[in-house]
């Protein structure tokens, strides 16, 4: 059975696109037969991230609008053999999503896909809505930060009461992916820490990805993150989807590297 | 006769509907509407808890005004909508005040005391049973729980942002980080009770206390908040 998983989180920037095309990847990586949504349209960012921008034709809106057919509108990503891209339009906007029409690509999708990744947009209107409507779980994506986990608490809440499983009254997992954590300022206490946002959300942990530089290294050359094998950013994802697939995975929350004094001579005066 | 277009008539496609609903709205007693410093000095109020007060629809209970004469209604709503507020309505008012605010465009609503000699001798009145409603999930930032029959009782946390509204008492047992409003139909003898006591705003029968005004010797602590006289107080529990 297909699963729709939505990567949300309210505020904008804290690391939806990257999150859903990291944990997109490492699922077609496992096997699975995956495909990543944008739903973020006017701005269209999936495409960017994961590289293949210049052989978009036909998008998600063109589908909808049975412009082309679903066929046509899948993009095959050439790193990872199962992995397929849904763009979205440029040109348009969200009002060009219809309830009536996403759910119809979606129940396509789900009769050739194992997995449905669907990347949120920012905010909480009608793009963000429909994102999550249709999810069977979702990933909440937060940084340690006040208002980024504000706006999560308000999305986690959206999804309880606003999806369609909620209004079927079914449950719908939701997962906390904290991204951009900085051990170092999180103790220095320029950072909110894991327990505090744990204890805010209250919502199961997936997993702490610590801010490093190959994220936008990766974003740079158009390439899913956790493909970048051996970086901290990697491991972390890795170990985020092996949880989504249900394994149980020991939780590795980034700490300061010790560091001696020429080190730290070295960095201040850097 | 005045001709219509045949389809108005039609009663399944009205262009309206008339429908029975209720509101809590806040009251403002006016004591003394000529004192000069009137507005400055309710600009100071609504400006500790600016979003509790925006846009809200406030009804001017006029019922200390017996013996003056009414002052220009017009000018004051003006007075009132600059401050953010919108009245819509008057309550207590003398056929005066009453008039001068009819023509101010403000609605009259029936007093409280209209409703109170009524007996029930003879037979047994069937009390009102107090219903308490039950929240096992955290209230989320901008979420709303509104227990309209009695008490609310959520045994889980409440995010910064989420609002908890009860006729009756409050009782939290998660982490109180929202805002808690209890009595909201002006009952003075409800209270709040919280294990871990962090809220935005509490407030009991239209008494209202933000963060800021709170002990901070009690944040974090189990508490009670009850009203005494005009003040909320607070008791560590």
């Amino acid at each position: 059975m297909a699963k729709v998983i939505v990567v949300t989180s309210g505020k904008g920037g804290v690391g939806k696109t990257t999150t859903s095309a990291a944990i997109a990847t490492g699922l077609a990586q496992r096997g699975h037969k995956t495909v990543i949504i944008d739903f973020d349209v006017g701005l269209r960012n999936v495409d960017l991230i994961m590289g293949c921008e210049r052989r978009v034709v036909y998008d998600f809106i063109n589908v909808i609008n049975g412009d082309a057919k679903l066929s046509q509108a899948l993009i095959k990503d050439k790193r990872v053999e199962t992995l397929f891209i849904l763009a979205t339009s440029q040109t348009r906007d969200k009002d060009a999503l219809t309830e009536d029409g996403v759910k119809r690509v979606i129940d396509e999708l789900k009769t050739q896909f194992d997995y449905i990744v669907c990347d949120s947009p920012a905010g909480i209107e009608r793009g963000a809505f429909l994102a999550m409507y249709f999810a069977d779980e979702a990933v909440v994506v937060a940084n340690p930060e006040v208002s980024s986990v504000r706006d999560a608490d308000r999305m986690i809440g959206l999804v309880t009461s606003k999806s369609a499983r909620a209004e079927k009254g079914e449950p719908l997992p939701q997962h906390l992916l904290l991204t951009r954590y900085d051990a170092e300022r999180v103790e220095k206490g320029e950072m909110l820490r894991l327990e505090d946002v744990q204890e805010i959300l209250a919502v199961p942990l997936l997993g702490v990805v610590p801010e490093c530089p190959s994220v936008l290294q990766a974003s740079n050359v158009g390439m899913p993150v956790i493909l970048d094998e051996g970086s901290p950013a990697a491991k972390a994802y890795a170990a985020a989807v092996s949880r989504i697939l249900g394994e149980t995975v020991e939780m590795v929350i980034p700490k300061v590297a010790k560091r001696g004094l020429f080190d730290r001579l070295l960095r201040r005066s850097a | 006769m005045t001709p219509r277009p045949a389809a108005a008539s039609d009663p399944g496609s009205a262009p309206f509907q008339i429908r029975g609903t209720s509101f809590t709205l806040l009251a403002l007693k006016i004591v003394d509407p000529r004192a000069n410093s009137f507005f400055a000095r309710l600009a100071e109020t609504l400006a500790l808890a600016p979003g509790f007060y925006s846009k809200a629809p406030i009804i001017l209970d006029l019922s200390l005004l017996t013996k003056s004469a009414p002052v220009d209604m017009v000018g004051f709503c003006a007075n009132l909508r600059e401050l953010g507020l919108v009245p819509v309505g008057i309550q207590g008012a003398t056929a005066a005040w009453e008039q001068a605010s009819t023509e101010a465009g403000l609605a009259v609503f029936p007093t409280g005391r209209a409703t109170e000699a009524q007996s029930v001798r003879g037979r047994a009145a069937p009390l009102p049973t107090p219903k308490a409603r039950l929240v096992t999930e955290p209230v989320r930032s901008g979420q709303q729980v509104y227990a309209a029959d009695g008490d609310l009782i959520v045994t889980a946390a409440v995010s910064r942002g989420a609002e908890l509204l009860a006729e009756g008492n409050i009782h939290v047992y998660g982490a109180l980080r929202g805002r808690a409003v209890a009595g909201l139909g002006g009952d003075r003898s409800v209270r709040i009770f919280c294990r871990h006591l962090d809220a935005d705003l509490v407030s009991i029968g239209g008494y209202y206390m933000v963060s800021e005004q709170m002990d901070p010797a009690l944040i974090g602590k189990p508490v009670q908040i009850r009203l005494v006289e005009e003040r909320l107080v607070f008791d560590p529990l």
